[in-house]
């Protein structure tokens, strides 16, 4: 059972809003005392798989939740797009694989970085990616 | 518009990034860096990222560029003072930062430029002696 904390939103429509969404994150982690490491870890995924919504998507809206499971707190983040959607979701996880021309880790790396990872995508209604940071993880 | 401000030493460039980079300003900071090297024959170029607390695939590349990029117009560069959360992050991310040298600290990181471009200027002046010759 996981327990929302707390929450907030944020929308994310040009390039400049990446670096106050990622302050959003870090002040959250920082809330629930996650360790140096895995706050970067958390923060760094999050600055992937924002950047791979504004360029594929124009942009979307991510959920920030502080969440606890058990004795574990942890924090989700959840990226929503009403972007084309991918068509290979296997192929997309795969390293080394971009349609645009970036260096293809954004996807399969972002997903080393956290605990949780989940991508649902239909083509035409966009693409969800969910995350989870354990702060013990 | 905002930019990162370039510092000429004798023959290298330095740059402190203090902020965190916002994706023009960081493509800025590549083609500003290029023009520089270009323009003061710089034979090396220091980046220093020690207050960034984020290294993510993009700024990866850009840092990845500069370096491949100087090298052509005939510069080293070197990027220092990189966190340790964030070295563990870049490498788990699979990043390598291939291309660029790397040092711990700015004083280190003159040093190898400094080796790196003695090391170089002196096979040109042998040339240079082969041609007196003639």
């Amino acid at each position: 059972m996981k327990i929302v904390l707390n929450k907030d939103t944020m929308k994310i429509e040009k390039e400049q809003d990446v670096v106050p969404f990622r302050n959003r994150v870090k002040e959250y982690a920082v809330k629930i005392n996650m360790g140096l490491v895995n706050q970067t870890k958390l923060i760094t995924a999050a600055s992937e798989l924002v950047r791979n919504m504004l360029k594929y998507a124009n942009g979307g809206i991510v959920l920030i939740e502080a969440i606890s499971q058990g004795r574990d707190n942890g924090i989700r983040l959840t990226f929503q797009d009403k972007g084309p959607g991918i068509s290979d979701i296997s192929l997309a996880m795969k390293d080394g694989y971009s349609s645009g021309k970036s260096l293809g880790v954004g996807l399969p790396g972002s997903k080393r970085l956290v605990n949780e990872f989940d991508i649902k995508s239909t083509i035409g209604e966009g693409t969800t990616v969910s995350i989870i940071k354990w702060k013990n993880g | 518009m905002d930019r990162i401000p370039i510092l000429r030493m004798g023959k290298f460039l330095l740059v402190t990034i203090q902020i965190d980079l916002y994706d023009r300003l960081a493509t800025n900071l590549e083609a500003d860096l290029i023009q520089m090297v270009n323009k003061t024959e710089a034979k090396g170029v220091l980046i220093d990222i020690s207050a960034l607390s984020i290294v993510d695939s993009f700024m990866g590349r850009i840092l990845g560029n500069i370096g491949s990029m100087s090298k052509i117009m005939d510069a080293e560069t070197v990027v220092v003072g990189m966190q340790p959360a964030v070295a563990i992050t870049l490498i788990e991310l699979g990043l390598e930062l291939k291309g660029v040298h790397t040092a711990l600290n700015v004083e280190k990181g003159m040093d190898l430029l400094k080796e790196k471009i003695t090391m170089y200027d002196e096979e040109p002046e042998e040339l240079e002696d082969e041609d007196s010759v003639e």
